[in-house]
């Protein structure tokens, strides 16, 4: 699923027009971007929560030239499943959902 | 940041909607990419990140407390690939 399909899902079942559906879902990953930036965590109860995680710089190698390559400190979001997220997605598995490639 | 916030930024930033339909609108996004990801596909939010789903393998385990060996079960797992812009967004550039 794309975010353009997650918009037109949105605007079918709560009724509202595409437009409308678009700023709210644009509005919603845009302020969890923001959050994001200023290292702020987020928690979404049922879905996940993400927090920001600060790694040293080390010395990496190009898989490729097999050269070593300074990798300098940086920032990642991280994304912690919620439980009961976990537990669906465990469920659909077990249930013998295949998963879509 | 937490869920009420995200209805606080729907209801003042995009407008029309009442609090009620805001947070409505919040729990119905969250809805359909958790039935999205639990059908076994994978959510592709362009400039956030991509929510995909992955399935691993029975393996061979320990207790942490007690370091016996146990088998952890196979068990299919929710993975977040930030995207590009996310990235450069959280290390200010």
């Amino acid at each position: 699923m794309t975010k353009s399909e997650l918009i037109d899902v949105i605007a079918t079942r709560q009724g509202i027009s595409k437009i409308r559906a678009e700023l709210v879902v644009n509005t919603i990953f845009e302020s969890m971007a923001s959050a994001l930036a200023q290292e702020e965590g987020i928690e979404i109860r049922g879905f996940g929560s993400f927090s920001i995680r600060e790694y040293q710089p080390y010395l990496g190698r190009n898989p490729r030239t097999r050269r070593p390559v300074k990798v300098s400190a940086k920032k990642l979001p991280f994304f912690k499943v919620g439980k009961e997220l976990k537990e669906m997605v465990n469920e659909s598995a077990a249930n013998g959902v295949p998963i879509v490639e | 940041m937490t869920k009420a916030e995200i209805v606080e930024s729907i209801y003042v930033s995009v407008g029309g909607f009442s609090k009620k339909e805001a947070a409505d609108l919040v729990d119905a996004v969250f809805d359909v990419m958790k039935e999205t990801l639990a059908e076994g596909d994978k959510v592709k939010i362009s400039s956030f990140g991509n929510f995909l789903v992955r399935d691993k393998r029975e393996r061979p385990g320990l207790n942490p407390r007690t370091r016996t060996p146990i088998t952890l079960a196979a068990r299919r797992v929710v993975r977040f690939r930030p995207s590009p812009v996310l990235k450069a967004l959280v290390n200010g550039r």
